[in-house]
């Protein structure tokens, strides 16, 4: 691989023995933990996380991505700095941890079903609510009949309740990929109802329809 | 587009929408490239279709590159 001379230093430095390595291993450590930090504070306004939890949870990213990072170091191929690569886990890992901590004290739970908040969610103006019905109760009309029961609660629970995806992917066991692609069948499965009831306009190349 | 714009955007769906595993696999990749100013989502047109249509997946890509950047 051609490195850059940083990850050249780092990749040195993490392979060396005694001393050098240690060192290496507590810098970058220190890197992870101000990362973590910065990263859950920047998530604040979705995830609200302050004080010892912060602390607790950053410490914790940081350790988790520090094992993943030194148990994969072989696999690092120089495609990208190594500092962007080991960053990679610990922005992940604060993901995956914000995920679990929603369920410390949700908002909403599970199934609640709020749709009568699915116009707000949408930035609907309340004087369209009205115009906007029709429209809304032929998405609530798929949801309930066209989408299997899975499809039907993951779709309820992230679009109709607002519940962050990796808090609904962390509570069902499932991966956020998993949770991602029900989603996405269900917008192409919802647009093309509001499009076969006029609801809406096909618009070339802009969806794969 | 109608008033409806924002239910809109989020039922249109890319083709190219590469999903979030693989747009997570290569995210340092991406984010390198970005941070080089180098035409990233030309050179990954699915993975730049995912981050635009992924809340998640979008929040690392900032992040990841936030902490690149000025971490």
């Amino acid at each position: 691989m051609d490195l850059d001379e940083e990850s050249s230093v780092w990749l040195s430095r993490l392979a060396s023995r005694g001393g050098e390595r240690q060192a290496a291993e507590r810098e970058l450590h220190a890197r992870l933990v101000r990362i973590a930090v910065a990263e859950i504070r920047r998530r604040s306004a979705s995830t609200p996380v302050t004080g010892q939890e912060l602390d607790d949870i950053a410490h914790q990213a940081a350790a988790d991505a520090m094992l993943a990072i030194l148990a994969k170091l072989g696999d690092f191929r120089g495609e990208s700095r190594f500092i962007t690569w080991a960053y990679r886990f610990v922005i992940l890992e604060v993901s995956a941890k914000l995920g679990r901590h929603y369920w410390r004290n949700p908002p909403v739970v599970l199934d609640a079903g709020q749709w009568e908040r699915l116009p707000d969610r949408f930035g609907i103006d309340p004087v369209r609510h009205a115009e906007s019905a029709a429209m809304l109760a032929e998405v609530r009309r798929v949801v309930e009949d066209e989408l299997t029961e899975h499809q039907r609660r993951v779709f309820v629970a992230i679009v109709v309740d607002g519940i962050p995806l990796d808090a609904l992917a962390a509570d069902l066991g499932l991966r956020r990929n998993a949770i991602y692609k029900v989603i996405f069948d269900a917008r192409r499965k919802i647009r093309r109802a509001l499009i076969a009831n006029q609801y809406l306009t096909s618009q070339a190349g802009s969806s794969d329809e | 587009m109608s008033d409806f714009g924002a239910l809109e955007k989020f039922l249109r769906t890319d083709p190219r929408d590469v999903g979030c595993d693989e747009a997570m696999a290569i995210l340092h990749i991406y984010v390198d490239l970005v941070a080089a100013g180098e035409d990233a989502a030309g050179r990954y047109p699915g993975v730049a279709a995912h981050l635009l249509a992924c809340g998640p997946c979008g929040a690392d890509f900032a992040g990841l590159l936030l902490a690149v950047t000025h971490g």
